[in-house]
């Protein structure tokens, strides 16, 4: 029996504007992403990965197309099923950025236990479970460091442990190595496919990095808002 | 986790640092209104001092404080001898300037009989005047403690006792004395000016006058129907105590009250753009750190929670090293400067309101952050 895909987008389209004004950033994107994959989604600037990305994110409404995340239909028809849609973020998705984004006013530890918190967690489960996920990225040394005190690969560790911290199926990164040297971009590489694995989660990246290329299960081309595999 | 906690320990310097500066501004805008009761309360003591009931002054003036009054001393029989009046005594009022440990020194001098109303209310230090001539009792204010000598016109008086914030509308200090050395003060002339004087032929003249009388009534006895008993004599006016306090306010210390209240206003309105300003900036500087909370499913209630809880935080501790830094300096001031329970509990709601409003600013501002904003460079 073929798994049914973490992620299905069907037909999306998304423009902005109107008239004269009017551009097509997505047109009729379709892509499924299996439990397991590593998918990365390239493209020169303006060929609307980042729009795909944010749709997939929960982010941006689309104008027409359908989605289904982890199984659940959440766009019908260019509509979302869900209101909440942060509550579906929390519960679906992981997020991983260029700049690792922690909040610099918490500690290691506290930038993965926040995400638990506000998903219902108590304060010693959300501890318990940031120590373990930072133990399992090799960052637990470094707990109780401030985000500035951190090495950039360290921060983009700290930064997957909080994509993790929900046990996301669905893991998104916006140019998750743009800032790190090649040694640690293929480091980051090969946790994100061990995460891939050990989490059962699809990974979803938009990258501009060659160096890196070779680790990706599939690549997707987005040209003019069209995909091409 | 309390986000709000967090981010301020990590900027703990430079929030207390803003606090410390917000605290300054409240303390300002305090002591003005310390200031300003302190005004009214200046105004009002001496009048207050001598617990009557009733002023009676010179026709057609609103003396003693706000114009002058001078009627003949030995009215006051008479006024005591009205039905409903309980007691009255004379009194004389003068503004007298003299030399204090090398320094002029500006005293407000007021006369009194010893045996009737007219005198300091309580003495802190020392004793109330027991002999008719020579002795004084001096407010803590203008510096003379016991024992002191001082010469005021021809005499030299001896400080017995010492009051506590007797002080007139313009701020100087009281000192007592007794009505026959007030009257000598008030009359006596320089050596020089008396010959001439002498020499017209006007060194006869009855000193025998005064600025008041002030009358205490019995406790049924209405102070109206006595006013207008006295009223009947053409030369004479009256008016009861509460009409005294209303000219004061009204009239004496008016200009001055509005002048500093309308400050105190300004200063109000300055501090709540200033906290407005602190809060929106502290807000607009976490935007991208707010975008990266609203993207990972924290809900608006955590982010208003923690602007909130910082806008209130920073009020409050501004507002109580504002009202401790006032309340440790105030009697230092010049002027009394008075700070009731309810002055500092109206700034300290008017600065949660304003925190209130000013994070409103910063909510509405964090509430437009487009979660999309965390994600690209």
């Amino acid at each position: 029996m073929t798994q049914s895909p973490l992620v299905r987008v069907d037909r999306i389209s998304k423009h902005f504007g109107e008239g004269e004004a009017r551009v097509d950033a997505l047109r009729d994107v379709s892509l499924d992403v299996q439990a397991r994959q590593v998918v990365a989604l390239l493209g020169p600037s303006g060929s609307g990965k980042t729009t795909l990305l944010n749709v997939i994110g929960c982010i941006l409404d689309p104008s027409s197309g359908s989605m289904d995340l982890v199984g659940e239909r959440v766009i019908e028809n260019g509509r979302w099923l869900r209101t909440n849609l942060r509550s579906l973020r929390l519960e679906k998705i992981g997020f991983i950025f260029q700049f690792h984004n922690l909040i610099p006013f918490l500690d290691a530890i506290d930038n993965v236990s926040l995400v638990l918190e506000l998903a219902g967690a108590t304060s010693a489960e959300a501890q318990a479970r940031a120590s373990e996920l930072l133990d399992y990225l090799d960052v637990g040394h470094r707990s109780h460091s401030m985000p500035a005190k951190l090495s950039g690969g360290e921060a983009q560790r700290v930064a997957i442990a909080r994509a993790l911290a929900n046990r996301p199926r669905i893991i998104l990164a916006d140019e998750p190595t743009a800032a790190l040297d090649s040694k640690r971009a293929q480091i980051v590489m090969d946790l994100l496919r061990k995460v891939a694995v050990d989490q059962d989660a699809a990974i979803i990246a938009v990258t501009h990095d060659e160096k890196i290329f070779d680790r990706f299960d599939q690549i997707y081309h987005l040209r003019d808002g069209r995909l091409e595999t | 986790m309390n986000l709000a906690y967090r981010d301020i320990r990590h900027n703990l310097f430079r929030f207390i640092l803003t606090c410390l500066g917000l605290g300054l501004l409240l303390g300002v805008v305090l002591a003005m209104i310390g200031i300003y009761r302190g005004l009214v309360v200046d105004a009002l003591t001496i009048a207050r001092a001598p617990a009557v009931d009733l002023w009676v002054v010179e026709a057609n003036t609103r003396g003693p404080f706000a114009e002058a009054s001078r009627i003949p001393g030995d009215l006051r029989e008479a006024i005591a001898r009205i039905a409903g009046v309980s007691s009255a005594g004379s009194i004389t009022y003068q503004t007298v300037e003299t030399d204090y440990r090398n320094d002029k020194l500006r005293l407000y001098v007021i006369g009194y009989e010893l045996t009737r109303p007219g005198g300091p209310p309580d003495i802190w230090q020392g004793r109330a005047i027991a002999k008719t001539h020579y002795e004084m009792v001096a407010d803590r204010s203008s510096g003379l403690v016991l024992g002191d000598r001082i010469r005021l016109g021809r005499s030299m008086f001896t400080v017995v006792g010492v009051t506590r914030d007797q002080v007139n509308s313009g701020g100087d200090p009281a000192v007592y004395i007794s009505l026959a050395d007030a009257q000598k003060l008030q009359f006596d002339l320089a050596p020089s000016a008396s010959r001439i004087a002498a020499a017209r032929g006007a060194a006869g003249a009855s000193r025998d006058t005064v600025n008041a009388i002030a009358a205490r009534l019995q406790p049924n006895a209405s102070a109206d129907a006595v006013a207008a008993t006295i009223h009947r004599w053409k030369h004479l006016s009256a008016m009861t105590q509460e009409a005294q306090e209303l000219i004061l306010t009204r009239s004496l210390v008016d200009r001055a009250r509005r002048q500093i209240g309308l400050f105190t206003s300004l200063l109000l309105i300055v501090s709540a753009v200033i906290i407005a300003l602190i809060i929106y900036t502290m807000t607009m500087e976490k935007l991208k750190q707010i975008a990266t909370l609203k993207l990972i499913g924290a809900p608006d209630r955590a982010i208003i929670g923690m602007i909130v809880q910082q806008a209130l935080a920073l009020g409050l501790i501004g507002f109580a090293i504002g009202a401790n830094l006032i309340l440790l300096i105030k009697d230092y001031f010049p002027r009394r400067v008075v700070l009731e329970p309810d002055n500092v509990l109206i700034l300290g709601l008017i600065v949660i309101v304003v925190c209130l409003l000013s994070s409103g600013l910063g909510v509405r501002a964090a509430l437009k952050v487009d979660p999309a904003t965390a994600l690209g460079g």
